[in-house]
């Protein structure tokens, strides 16, 4: 430890080294950052001793117990994994290939035509976070300035594509007023995108609203952004978790690209996989034939390799095991609908319960969106008081995470919302 | 009132759309079709080049990773029960705070400043490895320091510089190996030091020095830090071989320490777990930086989570829990120990047998600057041309600069080598190349 003592012995010893030393630590004058508004309600949860605390925050799931689960499709390729005793050597800058390949298959479809033509090739990525700031940085480089986000979006999307080097502009996406799609909006404001920009859209389960344009209103957004001559990049972070149907959870972005869009995508399997804390992604283009996607590749290694070099090997390879074996695959897609269905069945019943408390709001979007989060329409007010007073914790915009809803606690969550809504 | 078109148009626009779509791309031109084929990374392409050979004789003395007598990877037994009790355990899969598993954390810092080092003084968080850790690290500094050079020896790993650049900082070399003697050239390495302007960050390789296996000695630190001091330098210790090096995790930890403990010059450190724990592609590290007390470390802990989050937001967890639950089992901690030191061992074993045979063939050159160079490289001091001519006519792949990964030299192919190293350099110089 440098004391104060020690500093001014210095000074003593040398004036000219003590006041460039400044009598103190070169980090003294460092202030303490905001905290991550998402993970820090975490911290803040964990400091709370009042023994009925909920936390309705992070998007992580939670079992009827509460507690986090592991898929048990993922436990046995972990087994086997190990009895495999591979090696840990490094897998290459773009990542596991085979990993990679199947995840391809599994987000844009096994029959996908574009995907046999080799359109289709992307690199291992770190979670959504990881690709994101990946395809960010590399379209920085390749001339754009700024990217298309909807309004609201993932909090973390600002900062990435900031840290990235481009301007975030924001589109009109929801209707606070009655909690629901402002798709006229959307339209004006993607109509006045000028050409060659590039447009974040959430492939399924919007992040924080849940509310997801119908299928008849994304053609319209591929007719509007092929006439504008926009350039879609699809988050996907919810395939299969969100309506337990990992096909029509993939419906927007495998529409894209029939209709011969070229884009990117940015797929995570930390939700439905359960394999939030390994960093498992792939980050991927849709090119006009092969050798040009391979080229794109070739630049995202660029970007990699001076951020992290290669990615980590364990849940690319619990993934592949899984996609590559069919029985692993087959209790994959239903344990993964089982966790969808539980948050589809705890919004039906919060919407219930909040009738049974007596509340007289209109709660029904609470089932109409989709995925792990309800949008509540508390406003900050409100979610703070239910954290004093309720001992309640979801973010400060009121996105609830219906994975932290249970049967245990629904009518605690209904009846701390409509205490604080009434 | 929605922009929807009537039924009809809607009909006419989708057959539009499905007989454009094969000649979408044409008719407008790709978002992609500026983009330029990316060079292939130096190090990792030769690796490729090797894979891709089909000559028998083939030798891969090339990346960095070690290899056992067979020429195989070497998985270490306490990671494999590591790996074995996570899974007994049904060790959770959430995510790492962002800043990473306080646990392994904990346990990295002892190992890298000491058991007995004051927690409250290390502002640590959980990286991608090496490369991550320079990463988090180039960029806090870029963003905190007012003075944003670094200074890079020559030479380095390869990645150092686009690192640095790309956090934004102004890199520079500094003179650090004399290839006329193959030597430190600490004259030179000191005088930049001074050039420098005052409060430059100046990057230092805790030990075992890649590429040359080059490091100061104890009194040349000596030398080293009070250059850094004069100046006011930050010291930004790369350590990539704690324990893997001299086979004594202690001792490889000797530069850093004595800096650090100088207390008068900022530490900065990124300790990778990649070679000495073998757990390269599991992307496993820190990033730590000394600090004055607890409440210092938490501000410092903030702004480092403010570069992590929008970048990967937290970082993997296997490779750390398996770290973890190494180092703090007070059965396979010891165990581990002596695994490491066993890689060290054989490289070492290897490292005297390539300058013992390199004499059995014939060679006259002085290869002492092999001998005496310390851990997993041998910095030849061949030429580039020598080099291709060992890749092209021996199918012997190592870098240009002359460096060949000693980990990847065993008893059936290390004659070869020798052999094929006193062709390509008998009667050429090996220094001033």
């Amino acid at each position: 430890m440098i004391s104060k003592q020690f500093i001014s012995r210095l000074g003593r010893q040398s004036q000219k080294f003590s006041t460039r030393w400044q009598s103190t630590s070169p980090f003294a004058a460092y202030e303490m950052a905001p905290l991550d508004p998402i993970i820090g309600l975490n911290e803040e949860f964990q400091r709370d001793d009042f023994p009925q605390k909920v936390i309705v925050g992070v998007g992580a799931y939670r079992d009827d117990a509460g507690k986090p689960y592991v898929l048990p499709c993922v436990r046995e390729a972990e087994q086997r994994l190990v009895d495999q005793k591979l090696d840990m050597e490094y897998s290459g800058i773009a990542g596991d290939q085979k990993f990679v390949d199947l995840s391809l298959k599994f987000g844009y479809g096994e029959d996908s035509g574009a995907l046999k033509e080799g359109r289709i090739q992307g690199v291992q990525a770190l979670s959504g976070t990881g690709g994101l700031r990946v395809f960010g940085e590399m379209i920085r480089r390749h001339g754009h300035k700024h990217i298309y986000v909807p309004n609201p979006t993932w909090g973390n999307h600002i900062p990435i594509f900031q840290n990235s080097g481009l301007e975030v502009r924001k589109y009109r996406y929801y209707d606070a007023s009655n909690s629901s799609l402002d798709f006229d909006g959307m339209i004006k404001d993607i109509q006045d995108i000028p050409a060659g920009s590039c447009v974040l859209l959430h492939a399924c389960a919007h992040n924080p609203t849940g509310m997801d344009p119908t299928l008849e209103q994304w053609k319209q957004l591929s007719e509007l952004f092929k006439k504008k001559q926009l350039f879609p990049f699809f988050d996907a972070a919810y395939q299969g978790f969100a309506s337990g149907d990992a096909i029509l959870d993939a419906a927007s972005l495998r529409m894209f690209v029939d209709d011969g869009h070229l884009l990117g995508t940015i797929q995570s399997f930390s939700k439905n996989f359960g394999l939030y804390g390994h960093r498992v992604g792939t980050l991927s283009v849709v090119g006009s034939n092969a050798e040009e996607a391979a080229r794109v590749v070739s630049q995202m290694k660029m970007v990699i390799r001076p951020m992290y070099s290669n990615p980590p090997r364990h849940g690319a390879r619990i993934v592949s095991t899984i996609l590559d074996d069919p029985k692993l695959k087959s209790d994959f897609y239903e344990q993964c609908k089982g966790m969808a269905d539980r948050m589809n069945t705890m919004r039906t019943k919060l919407r219930d319960e909040l009738e049974a408390v007596g509340s007289t709001r209109n709660w029904d979007h609470i089932v109409k969106q989709i995925g792990m989060f309800a949008y509540s329409g508390l406003n900050k007010e409100q979610v703070m008081e239910m954290r004093s007073k309720h001992h309640l914790y979801c973010t400060a915009d009121g996105r609830i995470s219906m994975a932290g809803v249970t049967t245990g606690n629904v009518s605690y969550i209904a009846n701390a919302m409509h205490d604080v809504s009434k | 009132m929605t922009i929807v078109p009537h039924y009809e148009t809607l009909v006419i626009s989708l057959l539009f759309c499905v007989t454009q779509a094969a000649t979408f791309s044409a008719a407008t031109a790709s978002v992609w079709s500026k983009v330029e084929t990316g060079p292939p990374d130096a190090i990792l392409g030769i690796a490729q080049a090797f894979r891709e050979c089909q000559d028998g004789r083939k030798v891969n003395v090339c990346v960095g990773a070690y290899r056992d007598t067979q020429g195989k990877p070497w998985v270490l037994p306490t990671v494999r029960a590591a790996e074995r009790k996570l899974l007994e355990n049904d060790d959770p899969k959430d995510y790492l705070p962002i800043e990473g598993d306080a646990g392994f954390i904990a346990e990295a810092v002892k190992f890298a400043y000491g058991q007995n080092v004051d927690l409250s003084t290390v502002a640590a968080v959980q990286t991608l490895s090496g490369t991550g850790a320079c990463r988090i690290g180039g960029e806090f500094l870029a963003q905190f320091r007012e003075n944003k050079n670094i200074y890079i020896p020559t030479p380095t790993w390869g990645n150092h510089w686009k690192i640095f650049k790309e956090c934004g900082l102004e890199t520079h070399p500094y003179r650090y190996y004399d290839r006329s003697t193959n030597r430190l050239d600490l004259n030179g390495f000191i005088e930049d030091l001074e050039a420098a302007p005052e409060g430059s960050i100046i990057l230092l390789h805790a030990c075992a020095h890649n590429p040359t296996g080059c490091d100061p000695t104890l009194d040349q630190w000596k030398r080293i830090a009070d250059a850094l001091e004069r100046k006011g330098h930050v010291a930004f210790f790369d350590s990539a071989y704690q324990g893997f090096a001299s086979g004594d995790a202690e001792r490889d930890a000797s530069a850093f320490r004595y800096i650090a403990d100088r207390k008068t010059i900022p530490v900065l450190l990124a300790q990778s777990f990649a070679k000495n724990f073998g757990l390269y592609g599991e992307r496993c590290g820190t990033l730590s930086m000394i600090c004055s007390d607890e409440e210092e470390r938490q501000r410092l802990l903030s702004q480092l989570r403010c570069v992590i989050r929008p970048m990967y937001s937290s970082p993997p967890r296997h490779g750390s829990s398996i770290v973890k639950t190494v180092l703090s089992d007070s059965q396979l901690a010891p165990q581990y120990y002596e695994e490491c030191a066993t890689m060290a061992n054989r490289i070492q074993a290897m490292r005297e047998l390539l300058v013992k045979t390199l004499a059995e063939v014939g060679s006259t050159h002085d290869w002492s600057h092999v001998s005496e160079q310390i851990g997993m490289f041998a910095f030849t001091g061949m030429s580039e041309e020598m080099c291709d001519q060992l890749t092209k006519d021996y199918a012997i792949y190592l870098t240009r600069d002359g460096r060949i990964s000693i980990a990847g030299l065993n008893d059936s192919n290390i004659r070869y080598v020798a052999e094929a190293i006193h062709a390509v350099t008998d009667g050429k110089s090996i220094t001033g190349n």
